[in-house]
């Protein structure tokens, strides 16, 4: 599926499979030329260099060749023009959410217009400017999301100098072991601090409530930028200095950290040694996908297991779900989203803060441990990203004058709110929204099991209409057929098929509904493996495919391939057949014939948003290309929620 | 971990007379110099579990454990005794002491277990699977002595009987039957073979007494049935036949959960996350069961009793007879020496007389003295025993201050303390109970000696 790593302004050359280095691909490339010389198309580079016939940069240099890639794909420069107009028609959709908690509605029309203002303007910066190469730690979208709040932190910050200087002298005078200085030196210092700070904070300020404020964007963006104005820079330094470090701490903590590559050396020791898991060896798996981390279930479950009692700092709750995860229990998004989530709320209500700590920094330290554990059980999702940064930012956000049942009873409720108006009431809404779609004697075809998708069907079947569905499956999962049995138990008619029918089956459907696990900002969507496929041929017969998602999956990460994030699944389960013992050809090979087979089994896949007629989310039904809007003016409203 | 941990070291057991006295409880019984108790406590300790509970059968032995245990783990481990009353069963000793049980789960392990399994792996499985109950299996141990193996016909009619017969369904994750003694026809409850559809019949694994309850299921079970007096015999096999049936006693606490939330619209919004969460999960055949024909969750409650088969290269024995003993004694110094704990160490080396031989797997204790021209072989020798010259000593476990006179060959016995064995005395598969004096130049076989009850 070569065809997802063109633009979208590129006509329609597909390359399929290996290409020769004689005969490099020029692609014509009408709108972006200029990114495109400095930076020469992704398809050329490795081509010509022939480092390896598919066309994947080494992985080491991921972030430069990302960075190369992105600047060669229009999407956020040119859609610029065409997208800002779009914001005002969202109002309809925004409604919808927003019927719940009118109370915030007004809230969030302020911000919203600020963010807008803001990200206007940095918009049209980046596109004089060379941005693209902050683009792989996703900084472009967190900077114009950021930067309002660390303005309303700042001014938050002004009003209480007096008591926060209170506070500190407290501090100082409660440590007399460290001051040798006398008391009045003492005090000379901190006044001069105190000045000092005062002035930053004022001078950002002022560069920060000023609207066009020009000077102060670049350096919201994260350092790779070289290019950036040198007095930005020394603005920067000194706001870096004076401004609470918090905020800026909380806005390292929100970059997504860059994925652990896990055919690199040097890294890979120091995260083995921190690792609860012992991470098995990197043995007959392809090439390509060395970079992933490696899957670990079989060995690791009763490894794990014997090691239950030792891992006290572990909840029960959490290592429960992250036992789930590893033995694939439970799979799905949005399930193990609500698990992870549910689990953190029990950590939470056992929680006691240490002596001589305060809560939202240990908690979060702590949330920090939990998170990685459940990552080392298996890869976190988009959506446990986006929930687990929800989370953190709640904590960071706690008054310090909470006392901390009081504390803990707010973050429990947050997280109930969460799941409640990020899933829930996110997905009745979709289920709404869906159901107008469907008309009698449609032919719906789903593939996999989406929770959001069997819903939708569900509720139409309980509206009355009439309609077929067709239920793709593909191997080892098999998982459309516990869809099946649901819906056939609900009586609804189904048509049962498997993945390799797909062509066959999809002349007479009249409508696709596909669940994702994330939408990217550039309207990939991310689902499980073979929606793809399902997409395409569905585009290929003009059938209209609907994605249902939620919006809280939407990341702002852009993606034009399943190779650089992706997750490996059970070696083993491709190569057997369940129940099948006549089907055993893989079994008895000698070790020496296994050393010349390598098992390829992926989970996920990118599907480019050419395929894809419509998303439909809780904010309403948007075109791919609107996703972005989405992220962009959104995310901050829920880091609020 | 939010777990409790009850170990029920027993007391008497009539298996092991004469091997066992009321100065010599069962939890005291040395394996390899090393009181059994102990193996298990150190597995516990290992995992990191230093809140226990043991509970002894009778006052007595209570004293003398809680003597030895605070003796050995002095700070290391935080253990409360619980003395019980004698022959009221396994199930009777937990129900006397549920009252203490807090934790959400329970971890019920006989004392008497000799394994390296660790206990996490069963406890993770509970967890795992949210079970009413997790079992954990492992193969039968090789049994027998490895030469001249003559055990009676008596014994044999005895190992058949701890073959446990265990039904497990395909994916080998949940217990389906389990009988304890091979009758003559099994009872299979059909709704359970219905749901399932396969079960796994196999005769090969062995219940080692190790169990993960849930609290609330376990306390629920004692007090409706007070009748129950083994937690393998009754208790178990009654949750594993409930399993699709669970009674009233299962279903309290969901209803207690339901009440609690009151307003109609959380509620709504906890059947759906549930829902979803339940779609996401793999089902068990638990949950297909108790899904109605149209789809929607019944009120047909169900547990799940689920098992932890414990992998064959591990070492998990059960000392319950004297055959067991000596398999276990002669495993213990042999394949399985990683389970002697490292307080087990030997002292000062015993003195040994001239062309005095002592083979492989053997461990002698402390202050033991030997005399010229004996031979050791696969034996274990206690403290302070004292032996005479051309003392043969094959196959078999000496306890402390023993002694033994010139010319005595031992076979495959089991010699308890402060036994006396006078001259040219000759022992084959016998068991010397504690104090006893054997007269000089007499010859036993297969017996078992033992001082008269005063």
């Amino acid at each position: 599926m070569d065809a997802r790593r063109m633009s979208r302004a590129v006509p329609r050359v597909r390359q399929v499979g290996f290409f020769t280095p004689n005969t490099p691909v020029q692609q014509p490339r009408p709108q972006s030329a200029a990114p495109s010389s400095e930076s020469p198309p992704l398809s050329d580079s490795p081509a010509s260099n022939s480092l390896s016939p598919v066309m994947i940069p080494p992985p080491r240099h991921l972030s430069d060749n990302l960075g190369g890639r992105t600047a060669a794909v229009p999407v956020p420069g040119r859609e610029n023009s065409g997208e800002l107009p779009t914001v005002g028609s969202y109002n309809p959709s925004e409604s919808v959410l927003w019927l719940d908690s009118p109370p915030r509605s007004r809230i969030g029309d302020e911000e919203l217009s600020e963010g807008a203002e803001s990200s206007l303007g940095w918009y049209r910066r980046s596109n004089s400017a060379k941005f693209a190469s902050s683009l792989p730690s996703g900084g472009f979208n967190l900077s114009t999301v950021k930067h309002p709040e660390s303005v309303a932190a700042v001014e938050a910050k002004n009003p209480l100098p007096g008591k926060s200087e209170a506070q500190k002298e407290q501090a100082s005078s409660s440590k007399p072991l460290k001051a040798k200085t006398t008391k009045a030196e003492r005090r000379a210092l901190q006044e001069s601090q105190r000045a000092a700070k005062a002035a930053s904070k004022a001078e950002a300020n002022k560069s920060g409530t000023a609207g066009e404020a020009p000077s102060s964007k670049p350096m919201k963006q994260p350092p790779l930028k070289k290019d950036g104005p040198p007095v930005a820079s020394s603005i920067a330094a000194s706001e870096r200095i004076g401004v609470d470090r918090s905020v800026e701490k909380e806005r390292k903590k929100d970059l997504p950290p860059p994925r652990k590559q896990f055919d690199d050396e040097s890294r890979g020791g120091r995260a083995k040694r921190r690792s609860v898991l012992n991470q098995p060896e990197a043995r007959n798996r392809v090439e390509l996908f060395r970079h992933l981390p490696p899957h670990k279930n079989g060995t690791q479950l009763p490894y794990l297991q014997s090691k239950f009692f030792e891992l006290q700092e572990k909840h029960p709750a959490v290592y429960k779900v992250g036992l789930q995860y590893l033995a694939g229990d439970l799979s799905g998004g949005n399930a193990r989203c609500i698990a992870m989530l549910q689990a953190f709320q029990e950590a939470i209500r056992d929680y006691s803060t240490p002596p001589e700590k305060t809560l939202s920094r240990d908690l979060t330290s702590k949330i920090g441990g939990f998170v990685s554990f459940l990552i080392e059980c298996r890869p976190l999702s988009m959506s446990m990203g986006n929930a687990i940064r929800f989370l953190k930012s709640r904590i960071a956000r706690l008054p310090l004058t909470l006392s901390e049942s009081e504390a803990k009873t707010t973050l429990c409720s947050d997280i109930d709110r969460f799941i409640n108006e990020k899933i829930v009431l996110a997905d009745k809404v979709i289920l709404r929204h869906a159901a107008t779609k469907i008309r009698d004697g449609d032919v719906l075809l789903t593939y996999g099991s989406s929770c959001v998708v069997e819903m939708i069907l569900l509720y139409a079947h309980e509206l009355g209409k009439q309609f077929r569905v067709v239920v793709v499956d593909s191997h080892p999962m098999l998982e459309g057929q516990k869809l099946l049995r649901r819906l056939v138990v609900k009586g609804l008619s189904c048509i049962y098929t498997q993945l390799n029918a797909i062509s066959y089956v999809m002349h007479e459907v009249t409508r696709v509904f596909l669940g994702a696990s994330s939408i990217f900002s550039n309207g990939t969507v991310y689902s499980m493996v073979g929606t793809a496929s399902v997409a395409m041929v569905a585009h290929a017969f003009r059938v209209p495919v609907l994605v249902c998602c939620e919006a809280y999956k939407f990341h702002e990460r852009v993606q034009l391939d399943s190779i650089c994030f992706n997750e490996l699944g059970d070696p083993d389960a491709i190569s057997k057949v369940p129940g099948r013992v006549d089907v055993n050809f893989l079994d008895n090979l000698t070790d020496k014939q296994k050393e010349n087979l390598e098992l390829l089994n992926l989970k996920y896949d990118a599907t480019p948003s050419d395929y894809i007629s419509v998303i439909v989310t809780d904010y309403g039904m948007i075109p791919p290309t609107s996703v972005p809007v989405i992220v962009r003016e959104y995310r901050k409203e829920y880091l609020l929620i | 971990m939010d777990f409790q941990v009850v170990v029920l070291a027993g007391g008497n057991s009539k298996n092991l007379t004469p091997l066992v006295s009321k100065e010599l409880p069962k939890p005291l019984l040395p394996v390899a110099n090393c009181p059994v108790l102990n193996y298990v406590l150190h597995q516990l300790e290992q995992s990191n579990l230093k809140d226990l509970i043991v509970v002894v059968e009778g006052e007595d032995a209570a004293l003398l454990v809680g003597a030895w245990i605070s003796g050995t783990f002095i700070d290391r481990l935080h253990v409360e005794i619980a003395a019980v009353p004698e022959d009221i069963g396994t199930a009777g000793a937990l129900r006397a002491i549920s009252h203490h049980l807090t934790a959400k789960d329970i971890l019920v392990v006989s004392g008497d277990l000799v394994s390296d399994v660790p206990p996490g792996a069963l406890a993770a499985t509970h967890r795992r699977h949210d079970a009413a109950v997790t079992t954990m299996l492992c193969s039968i141990p090789v049994s027998g002595p490895l030469e001249s193996g003559s055990s009676g016909g008596k014994d044999k009619a005895k190992k058949l009987g701890r073959y446990n017969i265990i039904g497990l369904d395909p994916s080998k994750q949940f217990l389906l039957h389990i009988a304890t003694e091979i009758e003559k026809d099994a009872r299979i409850s059909k709704r359970i073979l219905h749901a399932v559809g396969q079960m796994e019949m196999r005769s090969d694994l062995m219940d080692a007494h190790m169990y993960a309850f849930k609290r609330s299921v376990l306390q629920e079970v004692l007090d409706i049935k007070d009748t129950f007096q083994s937690l393998k015999e009754d208790v178990l096999p009654y949750l594993v036949r409930s399993q699709l049936k669970s009674e009233a006693l299962l279903n309290r606490t969901p209803q207690g959960e339901e009440n609690s939330n009151e307003k109609v619209s959380s509620q709504n919004n906890q059947a759906f996350i549930s829902r979803i969460l339940a779609n996401a999960s793999t089902p068990s055949f638990h949950g297909l069961y108790s899904e109605n024909p149209d789809g929607s969750s019944s009120t047909r409650k169900t547990h799940k009793c689920c098992v932890y088969i414990a992998s064959s290269s591990s070492y998990c024995v059960r000392l319950n007879s004297i055959q067991a003993f000596m398999d276990i004694n002669r495993d213990v110094t042999g394949d399985a020496d990683h389970l002697l704990s490292p307080n087990n160490i030997i002292g000062p080396s015993p003195k040994l007389g001239t062309k005095t031989t002592v083979g492989p797997n053997c461990r002698l204790g402390e202050g033991s003295e030997m005399g010229d021209k004996c031979q050791v072989k696969r034996s274990i020798i206690g403290r302070h025993c004292r032996i005479g010259s051309h003392v043969k000593a094959v196959n078999s476990v000496v306890m402390n201050h023993v002694t033994i006179g010139d010319g005595c060959i031992i076979q495959g016995s089991v010699i308890c303390s402060n036994v006396q064995l006078q001259e040219r005395v000759v022992l084959k598969d016998c068991q010397v109970g504690a104090g006893f004096v054997v007269t000089a130049g007499s010859e036993y076989k297969a017996e078992s000696l033992a001082k008269k009850e005063k």
